[in-house]
């Protein structure tokens, strides 16, 4: 006899348990099949119904019935195989029959845990509440006494500073009459001045080809035409030995993370640099996934990539969540900031990267005494990720807004607010107001931010969002061909066409940035720690991060 | 807006010439307080510049609280000048306006300037703490041959409140201010002139830039960085903190307030110092609207506008006595007999400087350095 369960399809998910159910319309649909064709999940399949239909061909209604056999496309109901809501199928339905709808109702993170195995994914936490972030806003508006400023007619400077800034004290300078001068054979620690925006770590491997190179033309292409000092960050995993030897190099910051990969390369075309690069970063917490490491499955590991990162090909390539070298700040971190500052003769900013944590004030402080850190990167929780366990994305990790309040500060306190730069990170774009999200960072405290899935939203048109949307870049499998080495995938982006909307995004933001400024009297410099001109709308923030209420 | 009436002259004149001045421009304040500062004073301080002068006000148990303490430290009263007060139903009295020249501590009398310069800080600022919560005791100035007198009302009323118009006080240089009260309550901490230790300046303007200045000020552990009450009372530290504490000649004010952009310090001979100045003192940019006129010990004063030239400022005189003004009435009002073409008007980039005993004045090119 039959089990029950069997029969009554007990030990299956039904489509209410899933995050998307796909709205599919059969009158519209002309089966052109395209729609199965492009899910990156297999989460729709051609199928055949059976179909009784009723018709009456007389005056009066004389019902007769026939059954008829229709194809359709229909939703699977395997977890593996679940909707992410990409929403690539309607992007190639040619008669909009067909999209996904998300389903506020799922219990998809209860079911998604086959054969023990937590669920992983890419994209940034699954939050799609108000950040705090986008609750603050610019309440300081000169008006009569102090004229606001014409963003469109004054002249603004809208730089920052990478690198340890010498205090005055400190300056090797020699006073006479009427002018100062340098006094010889002093040491200066490398300071650059960059784009407060700056592209946050995104390796290739992580990225496909044309979306690191989309990104990489884009940097290139606003420092040398639009004269925007933007500076973007390799990740790990090096980066193309032409480049490496090119005079493109001063745009780039070079990571070294836990797993050293792309190093090799970096230290052989080290006699060939024609430039220094923008800094070094060196990765020990990233904000989306404190305590994950980063991890590029084998199928990513093509001839390109295996070449750039000296690995043999198609093998997992894990770095470890913490630097196996790294026994404490005081001597293991100090020496790696001093031997990566070595290899290009203290030319070049090097800085640590941490995830956001209660315990930033305490690395801030190590850092505050150690001559050679050039800046502190604070990655807050809203950060992105290609790869990681879902718990580390959504439960793991300190928001960036009282993270980096606190670290400034303490700076103030200790009047180092100028010396040790803050870049912060985690969120910044989060929906969309990058230009108001930097600047708010900025007046509580940061010297930069950087963005990491905000661009690849916005040059390539990424899918993810917070309701788990896509979300696939650990699978190799991504629909826009971003976080891909499927040469049938990234095929479908143009790295014209992502440079040309970093250069967008850039030099709107710069104008928005100029509209946040001008009528806050902002213009000669960045306006660091300028809280008095920041409101938060909640009175609970305002307190935590000491600036104004508004309501 | 406020208004401004800085006068700097070889020979000894008297205040009320600022006061008219300010009078000329009063559309521009709202008789909300005076502020006046004096230097190389004349008359009966002539005899007494190396002795500090406290400048207070203070009710009768301030000024109790105030004379034992001085007493306490060894301070003795060497001259005491007090304003012949003409009571005016505009103006709320306080019970005494004081300026009291003192005698050094015995044990400071060897010490060096320096020393002294610390001490008289320290004691004007503990002065300050004593009495700022009951409003018993304000004290504006401790320092040899300067003179400081401020209160809330109209200049020209206050003039006549104090008596200036028939006192003999006189000095070589004189900075005013009719103030145009703003952001702040009607306070007298936050009347300019500022003065520390030598330095003073008073603005006319904004500071957009204000709280990263001051916590930037408050940090560098000079217990004279505070206060604050006026978001212009930083122009003064700065000036002091980057001419004393650090030792820089006075036009890296300027290119420290409103620093040039990285490809304009390329056209400077010092343009490695100046970007280190530029990336050092960082936070210490001024924004907004701003005209700051100072003097430093050395008698030197000078004028310079923001970064955008958003404020009226005006310098011009003749040999041996220029004024620097808010306005040109009360240029004219000052100084009449001057050649008018020879005014000028600072922009963005420059700083007028005039030496002291007003024997030249130049204007410095912040691109040119």
């Amino acid at each position: 006899m039959e089990p029950a369960e069997r029969l009554d399809n007990n030990h299956e998910l039904t489509l209410q348990d899933l995050p998307y159910i796909i709205r599919w319309r059969e009158d519209r649909c002309t089966r052109c099949g395209q729609c199965t064709a492009v899910c990156p999940v297999k989460a729709i399949e051609a199928d055949v119904f059976s179909q009784r239909l009723v018709s009456s061909e007389s005056n009066t209604p004389v019902p007769s019935v026939a059954r008829s056999v229709i194809h359709v496309v229909k939703q699977v109901r395997d977890i593996d195989r679940y909707c992410t809501g990409c929403g690539t199928c309607a992007l190639v339905c040619p008669t909009v029959a067909i999209e996904p709808e998300y389903n506020p109702h799922n219990r998809f993170l209860t079911f998604k845990n086959k054969k023990g195995e937590p669920f992983t994914r890419g994209g940034r936490r699954n939050d799609p509440s108000t950040s705090t972030l986008d609750k603050l806003k610019f309440t300081r508006i000169s008006m009569l006494t102090d004229p606001a400023l014409d963003a469109g007619r004054h002249e603004f400077h809208i730089r920052t500073l990478l690198g340890r800034i010498l205090p005055a004290e400190k300056l090797p300078l020699e006073a006479g009459n009427s002018t100062l001068t340098v006094k010889k054979d002093a040491f200066i620690p490398p300071v650059r001045e960059i784009y407060p925006i700056m592209i946050g770590s995104m390796s290739i491997g992580a990225l496909s080809p044309p979306m690191w190179e989309g990104l990489a033309m884009g940097v290139a292409y606003l420092n040398e035409v639009e004269n925007m000092p933007v500076v973007m960050c390799s990740g790990e995993g090096g980066m193309p030995p032409s480049l490496l030897r090119s005079r493109f190099l001063k745009y780039f910051i070079l990571q070294i993370a836990s797993g050293y990969f792309g190093w090799d390369e970096i230290i052989h075309a080290l006699p060939h640099m024609k430039e220094d690069p923008a800094g070094i970063e060196i990765k020990y917490g990233q904000g989306a996934k404190p305590g994950d490491g980063g991890l590029l499955m084998s199928y990513k590991v093509l001839k390109l990539i295996a070449g750039i990162r000296g690995v043999p090909m198609y093998i997992d390539l894990a770095s470890p969540p913490t630097h196996q070298t790294k026994y404490s700040i005081e001597e293991a971190v100090a020496k790696m900031i001093q031997s990566m500052s070595m290899a290009w003769g203290f030319r070049v900013p090097v800085y640590p990267k941490i995830s956001g944590t209660r315990t930033a004030q305490a690395v801030l402080n190590n850092l505050a005494r150690n001559p050679y850190a050039s800046a502190l990167y604070i990655d807050g929780e809203d950060g992105g990720t290609g790869a990681a366990y879902n718990v580390s994305m959504d439960k793991m990790g300190h928001p960036i807004a009282s993270n980096l309040r606190d670290c400034y500060l303490d700076l103030v306190k200790q009047g180092k607010q100028n010396e040790l730069p803050l870049i912060a990170a985690g969120g910044v774009g989060k929906s969309g107001n990058l230009a108001a999200n930097t600047a708010a960072l900025i007046m509580l405290g940061a010297s930069a931010v950087a963005i990491g899935k905000y661009i690849m939203q916005a040059a390539a048109g990424c899918f993810g969002n917070e309701y788990n949307r896509c979300n696939l870049c650990n699978t190799g499998r991504c629909p826009r061909g971003i976080t891909t080495q499927d040469p049938k995938l990234y095929r479908r982006l143009d790295p014209d066409k992502v440079a040309e909307r970093v250069v967008d995004v850039f030099k709107s933001t710069d104008i928005e940035l100029r509209k946040i400024f001008a009528p806050m009297g902002r213009s000669t410099q960045l306006p660091i720690g300028m809280s008095d001109g920041l409101s938060a709308s909640e009175e609970e923030i305002a307190r935590r991060l000491n600036i104004n209420f508004a309501c | 807006m406020c208004r401004l009436a800085a006068i700097t002259s070889n020979e000894y004149f008297s205040p009320m010439e600022n006061i008219l001045a300010l009078n000329t421009m009063k559309e521009g304040h709202d008789g909300s307080g005076l502020g006046l500062v004096l230097k190389n004073l004349g008359g009966e301080f002539e005899g007494l510049k190396d002795n500090p002068i406290l400048s207070a006000i203070c009710s009768e148990k301030g000024l109790e609280i105030m004379d034992n303490y001085m007493e306490s430290l060894g301070f003795y009263i060497k001259h005491v000048w007090k304003p012949v007060i003409r009571n005016s139903p505009d103006i709320p009295r306080h019970d005494h306006y004081i300026a009291n020249v003192y005698e050094y501590p015995k044990a400071y009398q060897d010490r060096s300037f320096k020393d002294k310069e610390d001490l008289l800080m320290n004691t004007r600022l503990t002065l300050r703490n004593m009495g700022e919560a009951d409003s018993s005791i304000f004290v504006f100035s401790f320092y040899p041959d300067i003179l400081t007198l401020k209160e809330v009302g109209d200049p020209l009323e206050l003039a006549e409140f104090f008596g200036l118009d028939n006192d003999p006080l006189k000095a070589k240089i004189i900075f005013a201010q009719g103030r145009q009260n703003t952001n702040y309550q009607i306070y007298l901490y936050a009347c300019h002139p500022f003065f520390i230790q030598g330095y003073c300046t008073m603005t006319n303007g904004e500071n957009t830039a204000f709280i990263p200045i001051k916590e930037f000020l408050e940090s560098r552990g000079n217990p004279g960085y505070m206060g604050y009450n006026s978001d212009s009372e930083v122009f003064s530290h700065i000036l002091h903190y980057m001419a004393r504490e650090l030792g820089y000649p006075l036009t890296y004010y300027k290119d420290i307030v409103t620093p040039l952009t990285t490809k304009e310090i390329q056209g400077r001979k010092d343009r490695d110092a100046v970007l280190m100045l530029k990336a050092a003192l960082r936070p210490l940019c001024i924004d907004g609207p701003n005209c700051v006129i100072g003097f430093t010990p050395d008698g030197t004063t000078f004028m310079l506008q923001d970064s955008k030239k958003l404020r009226p400022g005006i310098v011009g005189g003749v040999k041996g006595k220029y004024s620097l003004m808010s306005e040109e009435c009360g240029l004219d009002r000052a100084v009449p007999e001057r050649d008018k073409t020879e005014d000028m008007f600072p922009m963005k980039y420059d700083m007028v400087i005039v030496s002291p005993d007003a024997r030249e004045v130049k204007v410095w090119n912040q691109l040119k350095g």
